[in-house]
C-alpha cells in the first residue's frame, strides 16, 4: 500500500455549496463567540466556489437572516427582489392562468444566482478562518477499527485513461477530521457510500429525484421584467410525467429558465434535454427570449422525495446536511434554505460535541434539532404532494389542492415514494418520440448547448462513469430499454455505436455535467459516478 | 539568485469567450479567471531551477484588481515565496505594464525576470520585450531551454522560425517562456495550505509614483463570424464540382 499524505483538522466539510458554507460559516462564528480555535476546512471538488452550483433559484431569505443577519450591509448578491409570481398551465399554443398555491406565492423572495451567493458566502467563511480548497474531491470515507468516519481520502492526479501513473503524478491525501460534514448536494458520491455502509436508508423511503435542466438567457431591456416568477406544468411533458417549468428575469436582463423532469418516468424514449429545448419553443416563451442569447447551460439532479425519504441523518462522526440528505421541499421548489438552515444546525451540534464528548460520536442531537424545526414542519406538511403525481398530473393537481386547502398538510396518511429506476418501462411499451429539429436560434443541438456549460475534464484520466457490467448495457440498457441513457444524459455522455457489427456503448467522459441523472435513472443501477480527478467539470459562472 | 516572475490573470482558458451584448469589451463579470499559462509555465520554470539550487527565491507579481490575489496564491502554491500585488482598476497595455515592471525590478534587484511570452487574451507577445529595453538587459524570448551556468551567465534555447537558436545570456536578463519549456506540475493540497500562509504584498499602483498613459482606446469588440453549417457531398465529381464553382478554391 502507498502511503498517504495525512493531515488532521477539527472540522471537514465536503462540498462548498450553501449547506457546506452555511455549516462552515456557523462553526466559525461559534468559535469566534466563545473564543475558541477550531480548524474548520472545505472541499470542493469544482475548480471554484461556484462552478458546479446551479439551481432555479429562488431564494427565501429567512435561513440567511438567521446566518448573517447583515447580509444586505455587507453585500450579499440578492440583487432581484420578486415582484410578481404566475403559475401557467401551458398546452401546445396557449397558457393559461392557474391559482398560485401558497407555496408558491414568493413575496419577499429574491431571484438569485446560486452560484454567486455561494462564491459570496466562500469570501464570508474564509474572513471568519475557514480554509476552503477548491479543485480537490474527496472520494472515500476513512473508517477507523471502531466503524467510525474519521475523515476522507482526496483524489489522485495525474493518472492516465489506463490507471497509469503519469510523471505529473500526486497521490491523494488523508484528511482526518473530529467530526466529517457531508454537504455533497443532491445523490453525492460519497454520502452514497456512506448511506450504503451505514445502510442509512433503511427505516426511511427510497430517494427520488428530478433531473433539472436549465439555460441563462440575456435578452432585450423591453422584453425584461425584473423580478419575474413564472412557473408551468403541462406541455410539453405529458400529464403521465411529474415536471415543470420554470423562468425567472433577475437583473441586469437575464432570464433564467428550465425544465425539471420527475426521473420517474417510464418511457425510455423520453429525452429531457429535448423537452427542454421544445419548452423553450412554446409561442408565449419564445416571445420573450426573441432576439436574446443563450449565455450558459447546465444540469444537474434534484432531490424530490421529501420527508419521508430522508435518511438517518448521522453515523459515527459525521452528518448529512442540505441535499445530500434531501431537504426540498418540492411544492414550493425551494431547498437553499432549508440547506442553509440544516447547516447551520450540524454545525452548532458539532460545536457543541466538540467540547464535551470524545469525537468522532454519533451525534443523534443533530436528527433531534432538525425534528425541532421549522424544516420539519414545513416539509411534513408538503410531503403527499409529490407523491400524488405518481397516478399524473391530473390527480397530483387535484390531491394538491385537496392537501393544501382542505386537509392544511394534516393528512393521517403519508403516500410513499418509489426508487426512480425501478419505474422505467421497455422500449417496446412506447414508440419512439419525434423531437423537432433546433432551429439554432432557441433550440440549440446538446453539443452547441454544452458549450455553453464550459465543462473541462483532463483527457487522459481514468474513466468516472464506471459500468459494474459492461455487457449490462448491450444485453439489457440497449435491448430493452433502447439505451435511455443516450437520452436522459444532458450532456450526451453515453452513445451506442457500432465496430464490427457489435453495438458497444462509448462513455464520452469529458462531457459530464456532474448532474448524477445517469447514476439516479440506470434501470439496473449498472452505473456509478465517481469524482473525476479534482477541478473537472462544468465551469458555472452564474447558475 | 532573486527571480521574479510576472503573472496575468487571464480568462480561464476553458471558459467560452462572450462579447458584452454593447460590443465594448469581452465580459469578464462572474467569469471564471485563471492564471496565463505561459505565466504557468515561467512559474513552474522558476521552481524548478530553485529545486536545482539555482534560484534561492522566487517573487511572483502581477498588476490589476484585487480579484488578482487568487491567481498570485495559485503561483505561491506552485512555490513562489512571496507575492506582489501591484494593485489598480485600470487596463493597461504592454508598454505600461513593462514600466511598471520596470519599476519593480529597480527595487527588488533580481538577476533574472521571467515571463510568458505573450498573455492569452490580447496576443500582445511585447511586454518582455519592452521590459528588457528599458531596463537595458539582456533578453532570452520563445525560450524551451533554460541552463543557468553561474550567476552572471545564463544559456538559453529559443524556438524562432527556422528551427532552434542557442544564445548565451549576461545576467540579469529577461526570459519569456514556450510551451515546450516544462509542463506545470499538479498544485497539492499541502501546498495550497501553505501557500496560504506565505507573503502578498499589495501596494496601489499611485504608490510607485509612475507617470503612465494609456495610448491605446478600445473601439470595439466584435465575435469572429459564426462558422456555417456544411453540407454532405455525394461523390468526388460533386466535391470538385463544388469547390471550383462554388466556393472558388480551385
Amino acid at each position: 500500500m502507498e502511503q498517504h499524505e495525512t493531515m488532521s483538522v477539527d472540522v471537514i466539510i465536503i462540498g462548498a455549496g450553501p449547506a457546506g458554507l452555511a455549516s462552515a460559516i456557523r462553526l466559525a462564528q461559534l468559535t469566534k463567540t466563545n473564543n475558541i480555535e477550531l480548524n474548520i476546512c472545505v472541499l470542493e471538488k469544482g475548480s471554484t466556489v461556484g462552478s458546479h452550483i446551479i439551481a432555479g433559484a429562488v431564494l427565501e431569505p429567512r435561513s440567511l437572516n438567521e446566518l448573517i443577519p447583515d447580509w444586505q450591509k455587507l453585500g450579499a448578491p440578492l440583487n432581484t427582489k420578486v415582484t410578481s409570481d404566475a403559475f401557467w398551465f401551458l398546452t401546445r399554443q396557449h397558457h393559461y392562468k392557474l391559482p398560485t398555491p401558497p407555496q408558491m406565492r414568493n413575496h419577499g423572495n429574491y431571484v438569485i444566482s446560486l452560484g454567486a451567493l455561494c462564491k459570496w458566502l466562500a469570501v464570508q467563511a474564509e474572513q471568519l478562518g475557514v480554509q476552503i480548497f477548491p479543485g480537490f474531491a474527496a472520494i472515500e470515507p476513512i473508517y477507523d477499527a471502531q466503524n467510525r468516519v474519521i475523515g476522507v481520502k482526496t483524489g489522485a492526479m495525474g493518472i492516465d485513461k489506463n490507471g497509469m501513473k503519469t510523471k505529473h503524478y500526486q497521490p491523494g491525501i488523508n484528511i482526518l477530521a473530529k467530526y466529517t460534514i457531508c454537504a455533497e448536494g443532491s445523490r453525492g458520491s460519497l454520502t452514497k457510500m456512506l448511506i450504503k455502509h451505514y445502510d442509512l436508508q433503511q427505516n426511511s423511503d427510497p430517494q427520488t429525484y428530478g433531473l433539472g435542466i436549465k439555460e441563462l438567457w440575456e435578452i432585450p431591456e423591453t422584453q425584461h421584467k425584473s423580478g419575474t416568477v413564472i412557473h408551468s406544468v403541462g406541455w410539453p411533458l405529458d400529464s403521465a410525467t411529474f415536471g415543470g417549468g420554470f423562468i425567472y428575469h433577475l437583473d441586469p436582463n437575464i432570464v433564467a429558465i428550465g425544465l425539471v423532469v420527475g426521473l420517474d418516468y417510464q418511457n425510455p424514449y423520453l429525452n429531457p434535454y429535448a423537452e427542454m429545448q421544445r419548452f423553450k419553443q412554446h409561442p408565449s416563451i419564445r416571445k420573450m427570449l426573441s432576439s436574446g442569447r443563450c449565455i450558459e447551460y447546465g444540469a444537474r439532479v434534484i432531490n424530490e422525495g421529501g420527508w419521508q425519504s430522508i435518511p438517518k441523518l448521522t453515523f459515527p462522526g459525521g452528518l448529512l446536511v442540505g441535499c445530500a440528505a434531501g431537504f426540498v421541499n418540492v411544492p414550493k421548489i425551494k431547498g437553499i434554505h432549508t440547506a442553509i438552515k440544516s447547516g447551520m444546525l450540524a454545525a452548532e451540534n458539532v460545536f457543541t460535541a466538540l467540547q464535551k464528548d470524545s469525537a468522532p460520536a454519533e451525534l443523534t442531537l443533530y436528527t433531534a434539532a432538525i425534528h425541532n424545526s421549522w424544516i420539519a414542519k414545513e416539509l411534513q406538511a408538503v410531503r403527499n404532494i409529490r407523491p400524488a403525481f405518481h397516478k399524473g398530473l391530473w390527480f397530483g393537481l387535484a390531491y394538491s389542492a385537496l392537501d393544501t386547502y382542505i386537509l392544511r398538510g394534516k393528512a393521517p396518511w403519508t403516500l410513499r415514494n418509489h426508487a426512480d429506476h425501478l419505474q422505467l418501462k421497455p422500449a417496446t411499451n412506447f414508440k419512439p418520440i419525434n423531437y423537432p429539429r433546433y432551429d439554432n436560434v432557441i433550440s440549440f443541438d446538446r453539443m452547441t448547448s454544452l458549450d455553453r456549460s464550459n465543462v473541462n475534464h483532463e483527457e487522459n484520466q481514468p474513466p468516472h462513469l464506471l459500468l459494474k457490467d459492461p455487457a449490462v448495457a448491450i444485453n439489457i440498457n440497449w435491448k430493452v430499454y433502447a439505451a435511455p441513457e443516450q437520452r436522459y444524459c444532458p450532456a450526451g455522455v453515453y452513445e451506442i455505436l457500432q465496430r464490427n457489427d457489435q453495438a458497444y456503448l462509448q462513455i464520452n467522459a469529458q462531457n459530464c455535467l456532474h448532474c448524477k441523472a445517469c447514476d439516479v435513472k440506470d434501470p439496473t443501477q449498472n452505473i456509478t459516478w465517481v469524482p473525476p480527478e479534482g477541478g473537472g467539470g462544468p465551469n458555472y459562472s452564474g447558475m | 539568485m532573486k527571480c521574479l516572475v510576472a503573472i496575468k490573470q487571464v480568462i480561464d482558458p476553458y471558459v467560452t469567450i462572450r462579447i458584452k451584448a454593447d460590443n465594448s469589451a469581452v465580459e469578464t463579470n462572474n467569469v471564471k479567471m485563471a492564471m496565463n499559462p505561459f505565466d504557468e509555465i515561467a512559474i513552474e520554470e522558476a521552481v524548478r531551477q530553485k529545486e536545482a539550487g539555482k534560484i534561492t527565491e522566487i517573487i511572483a507579481i502581477s498588476i490589476g484588481t484585487t480579484a488578482c490575489q487568487e491567481t498570485l496564491r495559485q503561483a505561491l502554491a506552485r512555490g513562489a515565496d512571496q507575492a506582489i500585488l501591484i494593485e489598480t482598476n485600470e487596463q493597461f497595455g504592454p508598454l505600461q505594464i513593462a514600466k511598471i515592471l520596470t519599476k519593480i525590478a529597480q527595487q527588488q534587484n533580481p538577476q533574472l525576470f521571467i515571463l510568458g511570452k505573450q498573455a492569452i487574451d490580447d496576443d500582445c507577445n511585447q511586454t518582455g520585450q519592452m521590459l528588457a529595453g528599458l531596463l537595458n538587459w539582456a533578453q532570452g524570448t520563445f525560450v524551451s531551454e533554460l541552463e543557468i551556468d553561474d550567476s552572471t551567465k545564463a544559456t538559453v534555447v529559443r524556438e524562432v522560425d527556422g528551427g532552434l537558436e542557442t544564445l548565451r545570456l549576461t545576467l540579469p536578463a529577461v526570459i519569456t517562456t514556450d510551451l515546450r519549456l516544462n509542463e506545470p506540475r499538479y498544485i497539492s493540497l499541502p501546498n495550497v495550505m501553505q501557500a496560504k500562509r506565505k507573503t502578498l504584498q499589495v501596494i496601489p499602483l499611485d504608490d510607485l509614483g509612475l507617470n503612465l498613459c494609456n495610448n491605446i482606446k478600445t473601439l470595439q469588440v466584435t465575435p469572429p463570424h459564426a462558422r456555417k453549417s456544411g453540407v454532405k457531398v455525394t461523390s468526388v465529381p460533386e466535391l470538385i464540382d463544388k469547390l471550383k464553382n462554388e466556393a472558388k478554391v480551385i
